[in-house]
């Protein structure tokens, strides 16, 4: 099966999530890690932040209706976020989460409104962008896959 | 890479992220430790054997007498309930012999502050979040160590059991072993070092 094209879209659309910003390095060193031993180790990762984040998410947008003026525990889910976007190289989505952060401290709940909002589609464009990603890789094969660099 | 001739050393993680939980399995799997990863300070405890969060007398665990030995921990500092500065406390503080144990603290955020109060309390390492493969690297030396310093301990309790003389004899391999231990010790006072990665 002739996988050039295949392969050039591939290489083409992570370019893409790192020349618009969806993506830094962290997403390189979690590939880095995927290897015969832990054949789908990235898209696992990914799913687990998917998970992990929709729920911080919804508490945050509870927390923002039932406890607007407690800004530390605003800021403390939004950390948590943070942490784990991170992890996974997710540099839009950890940016915003910053400026959630700065409007928390500025105690400006109108700022954590707008910025919760930002954080939602930018959250819905990765996992979107992400799941087509990984789609792709899914074509190619495991055996593909662990043979080629996709950099 | 060296294929390994003898049992892996085991590393216990422990951090609240599911996410992260895997990112740090899988990075120490690559590295070729044994990995146990838990949810919580407490459940860490409950691992190694100390039971109750509470003041509760320490308890002398020691370490090679854990089921499954473990030869690290690394904990996130950022953790609901106990964090991982109060987890590093109730392992290098209020325990007896597992305060051998290294401790490595993991954090997002880069706080000098923080940094200094975890290595004063102990810890051996603080990597900064998303934590590395090339971290990774750093872990084997403090576990070295650590079973340098416990064999020397071992020694020197066998050693006062024993005749005194034994112990100036130049040529006895094990004694100039412990000699050795002992300078490094000397040489490498631990709590006063304020690197962080």
């Amino acid at each position: 099966m002739d996988y050039s094209n295949l392969r050039r879209q591939i290489i083409s659309m992570k370019k893409s999530l790192f020349d618009q910003g969806y993506l830094d390095e962290q997403f390189n060193q979690l590939e880095e890690l995927q290897d015969d031993s832990s054949p789908n180790f990235v898209e696992e990762v990914v799913a687990l932040f998917f998970k992990d984040s929709s729920r911080l998410l919804t508490n945050i947008e509870r927390a923002l209706e039932k406890y607007p003026q407690d800004f530390y525990r605003l800021d403390s889910l939004a950390h948590q976020f943070k942490g784990s976007g991170s992890s996974i190289g997710a540099l839009r989505m950890k940016n915003e989460c910053s400026m959630f952060k700065a409007h928390c401290s500025d105690r400006n709940l109108e700022g954590c409104r707008r910025s919760l909002q930002k954080m939602k589609r930018e959250h819905a464009t990765l996992k979107q962008k992400l799941e087509t990603y990984f789609q792709l890789l899914r074509q190619v094969g495991p055996r593909e896959r662990a043979v080629n660099s996709w950099k | 890479m060296a294929v390994a001739t003898e049992t892996p050393f085991h590393v216990l993680a422990v951090d609240d992220s599911l996410p992260d939980r895997k990112l740090i399995e899988r990075l120490l799997k690559t590295s070729s430790f044994q990995v146990t990863t838990v949810d919580s300070g407490s459940k860490a405890l409950e691992f190694l054997g100390i039971h109750g969060e509470d003041s509760s007398p320490p308890v002398s665990v020691h370490a090679d007498q854990l089921e499954v030995a473990v030869n690290l921990i690394i904990t996130d500092y950022c953790m609901p309930g106990m964090t991982g500065y109060d987890l590093l406390k109730k392992i290098k503080v209020e325990s007896t012999s597992l305060r051998d144990i290294p401790v490595v603290i993991m954090s997002s955020e880069n706080i000098p502050s923080r940094i200094n109060r975890c290595l004063e309390e102990g810890a051996d390492e603080f990597f900064l979040k998303p934590v590395r493969l090339s971290d990774m690297s750093k872990l084997k030396p403090h576990i070295l160590k650590s079973r340098c310093k416990e064999h020397y301990h071992q020694e020197r309790n066998q050693q006062s059991d024993s005749n005194s003389n034994e112990r100036s004899n130049p040529t006895n391999n094990s004694n100039s072993r412990k000699r050795k231990a002992e300078e490094n010790e000397e040489v490498l006072p631990q709590k006063n070092r304020s690197r962080h990665s």
